[in-house]
């Protein structure tokens, strides 16, 4: 669906017409036409102000039009491991659900710690129909011992490093990393565990992890390692730290320490942490675990604050697709981790927007302006004129099931199938190419 | 192409499985009871005549193990030991595909006793026949629970005023954790009793009327059952109390032990270790009620297999 009908499709202009516009880093929330030519933003006018013919109109009326969405922190699974996903199949789930570009991890199998690596992820031939970003490991086989050549990983394409589920622990080597990544402007995306107090863990700490008779992950196996590595990026001029999937509240009084000092620190967080918690494991369903995992109620509480009063800079899905025979284990034995593409911005306007009053336009900074300054995606993030023609179209108030079995991801490890949202991306825009349209 | 993996199915577990006390009513619970009152091992009842039953043990069991077999026996199932060493377990196969095996092969339930917590649940959502749990890692021991609460039952009238002490490594045991969620539903109020690395704060959530104390002396005063659990020397090892320390402080002793009510029963769910949670004076003791458990595992578990082939009268 996503190829060879696309080929028609395809067309030099497109012009979205009757749309609302939320740019948030152009400052537009009003209605606006936007005129997208070879790949580029042409134009963005008031309504039936732009002159001459377009190639092809879409109909945007009494839908919102986005600065394509950005999700800093996929797996994708390639190379070697396509039994779970595929860059074509994860793509075309990120494109359903309003991503147009995507940022994969390095662990894979073998870690991508190398700038032929980082450029095979990106060939024609992996048939990705979103743009992908890959982020190189930052040591080699991300084992900690030796820092890779960001140099030549940024060269190659990387827009970050990171040695994701196997955090750097070794102060040292934090201290290196953040320092070469200084040098070369380059982040440091930390996946925080210190995974010496959560050996053999599979939830969180607490009181449902203790009636279920599961070892938990304390707050402070995430908190201590943000704390520590805030401080680094404030001792390292120029350095620029990325906290992953940040899931605590004492993770967060980090983060604020570390930007109210003005260090270069960012941080994500996941639809799932800002709408399950800890107690929503039930019965030991596998589709609820995560790394980090679901905490307590008061630690989601903390990310809504967060997400609301800007000290969350993106929203991003740890999407993490695997096996059902990887899922139908033990719950100590299964693999950590949920796909999360095509429910991003339904939770988003769901939970954040219905239900907690955040405003559409920061919900859209999140997906947008937010991801692409935390990693400097240039001409992205914005519609603004000259910029990629990436776009998503939404339409805030439709209602929908969503069915893990329709997914186009090849795995269907969620733990929302069959819930009821609000909010549906209708149509997705890449260089200026329709790449998802509702059915 | 993509690759189709059916979604898993996850079903409701089969009529009569039992999987832990926590969701059981206090109704299901006495109706067991007072099913078990009424068997009798040495009187066989062909209650399940030709059903078969596997006893699936991915973990070393004497108690559990053989009341169970001896239990299904007594009502004339056919019984089958399965261990994790010399099956198909050894080989790699998952637990839901020995479950699919068994299942196949004519099993009408099955009895598992596993490391992993939730293990029995996962059974229990993709096969239709009753599973048993028969102690599934750190979370319960229903069966376990269930012959504790016999045997209370046959040395108080009732449990109604009772206060039950719990010693000991509350955080590795699936004996007091079902225990707890037993007692509670019936008013008994407990007192969780050990050094913080074996009894956390958190233990308290568990249940209703549950409280924490680390001193043995206070823990002990005025309780009408004292419920030991053994000391797990793997388990000290990476922790920060030293054995003798633990023996200093909370070994249960004679002179303990008088910090009771008089008629007092001190309870085990073994295997028991003289010499360190409790001396061989009070293994030995009057009040000791430790060998009469292991009795009772018989028709608690008779009851249990009854009810759940369905042929309970």
């Amino acid at each position: 669906m996503l190829s060879a009908k696309n080929q028609r499709r395809e067309s030099a202009s497109l012009l979205i017409k009757g749309g609302h516009l939320i740019d948030p880093a152009a400052k537009i929330n009003a209605p606006m036409d936007v005129l997208l030519r070879d790949g580029r933003v042409a134009e963005v006018a008031l309504p039936n102000k732009i002159r001459g013919n377009a190639d092809e109109k879409f109909d945007a009326r009494g839908l919102i039009v986005a600065p394509g969405f950005i999700d800093l922190h996929v797996h994708l699974r390639e190379p070697g491991q396509s039994y779970k996903e595929t860059i074509a199949s994860g793509t075309a789930a990120a494109a359903t659900g309003g991503f147009t570009s995507v940022c994969t991890m390095p662990n894979t199998a073998p870690v991508v710690d190398t700038p032929e690596w980082v450029a095979w992820l990106r060939q024609p031939e992996r048939g990705a129909v979103v743009n992908i970003f890959p982020i190189a490991a930052a040591t080699h086989g991300s084992r900690g011992a030796s820092l890779t050549d960001f140099a030549a990983l940024q060269h190659a394409g990387a827009v970050a490093v990171t040695d994701d589920g196997k955090p750097i622990l070794d102060d040292e080597m934090m201290r290196a990393a953040l320092r070469l990544g200084a040098e070369l402007n380059v982040p440091v995306v930390q996946h925080a565990e210190d995974t010496r107090l959560t050996e053999t863990s599979s939830m969180n700490e607490g009181p449902t992890s203790f009636r279920l008779g599961l070892r938990g992950m304390s707050v402070a196996a995430e908190a201590n390692i943000v704390d520590r590595d805030v401080t680094l990026a404030q001792q390292i001029r120029e350095s620029r730290l990325h906290v992953a999937h940040l899931s605590t509240s004492d993770a967060l009084k980090a983060v604020r320490r570390g930007k109210r000092a003005k260090a270069r620190v960012t941080c994500e967080v996941t639809p799932h942490h800002f709408t399950l918690i800890d107690e929503n494991v039930g019965e030991y369903d596998t589709n609820f675990k995560m790394n980090p995992p679901l905490r307590s109620a008061t630690d989601r509480e903390a990310l809504l604050v967060a997400l609301a009063d800007g000290t969350v800079d993106a929203i991003a899905t740890d999407h993490a697709p695997h096996a059902a025979h990887e899922k139908q284990v033990e719950f100590e034995r299964a693999a950590f981790g949920i796909t999360g593409l095509e429910t991003a911005l339904a939770l988003a306007i769901t939970k954040l927007h219905r239900e907690h009053k955040i405003p559409l336009t920061r919900i859209v900074e999140l997906f947008t302006a937010g991801p692409a300054r935390v990693f400097d995606l240039r001409g992205r993030g914005s519609l603004q004129r000259g910029n990629f023609a990436d776009a998503t179209i939404f339409d805030p108030k439709k209602r929908w099931t969503f069915e893990a079995a329709k997914s186009r991801s090849m795995s269907h490890n969620t733990p929302f199938d069959g819930w009821q949202f609000t909010g549906k991306v209708v149509a997705t825009i890449v260089g200026g190419k329709i790449v998802y349209r509702q059915g | 192409m993509m690759l189709r993996l059916p979604s898993p199915a996850m079903n409701k577990p089969a009529r009569g499985s039992l999987l832990g006390i926590e969701h059981l009513e206090p109704k299901e619970i006495l109706g067991l009871l007072r099913l078990a009152r009424r068997m009798n091992p040495l009187k066989a009842r062909p209650l399940l005549r030709g059903k078969r039953i596997v006893l699936l043990f991915y973990e070393a069991s004497t108690r559990t193990r053989s009341s169970f077999e001896f239990a299904a026996k007594s009502l004339g199932a056919i019984t089958t030991l399965v261990q994790s060493s010399g099956s198909s377990i050894e080989k790699g196969e998952s637990l839901l595909d020995t479950g699919y095996t068994l299942r196949a092969v004519g099993a009408d339930s099955i009895v598992i006793r596993h490391p992993a917590a939730g293990a029995p649940h996962l059974m229990a959502q993709h096969l239709d026949i009753p599973i048993i749990n028969a102690g599934d890692g750190m979370h319960e021991h229903p069966s376990q629970a269930l012959l504790d609460a016999f045997t209370i039952l046959k040395h108080k009238k009732s449990f109604k005023g009772l206060h039950a002490t719990i010693i000991g490594d509350i955080l590795h045991s699936r004996v007091a954790r079902s225990a707890c969620h037993l007692l509670t539903k019936f008013g008994v109020t407990i007192t969780l009793c050990g050094p913080p690395d074996f009894v956390p704060d958190i233990a308290a959530t568990l249940a209703p009327g549950l409280r924490i104390t680390r001193h043995i002396e206070e823990a002990l005063r005025g309780t009408d059952v004292v419920m030991l659990l053994r000391v797990q020397k793997e388990r000290l090892a990476g922790q920060k109390i030293r054995l003798q320390d633990y023996v200093a402080r909370y070994q249960m002793t004679t002179a303990r032990l008088k910090l009771a009510k008089r008629d007092a029963i001190v309870m085990h769910p073994g295997p028991i270790i003289r010499g360190l949670e409790l001396t061989a004076e009070v293994a030995d003791g009057p009040q000791s009620v430790i060998v009469d458990e292991v009795h009772n595992g018989v028709p608690t578990r008779m009851a249990i297999l009854a009810r759940a082939l369905g042929k309970a009268k």
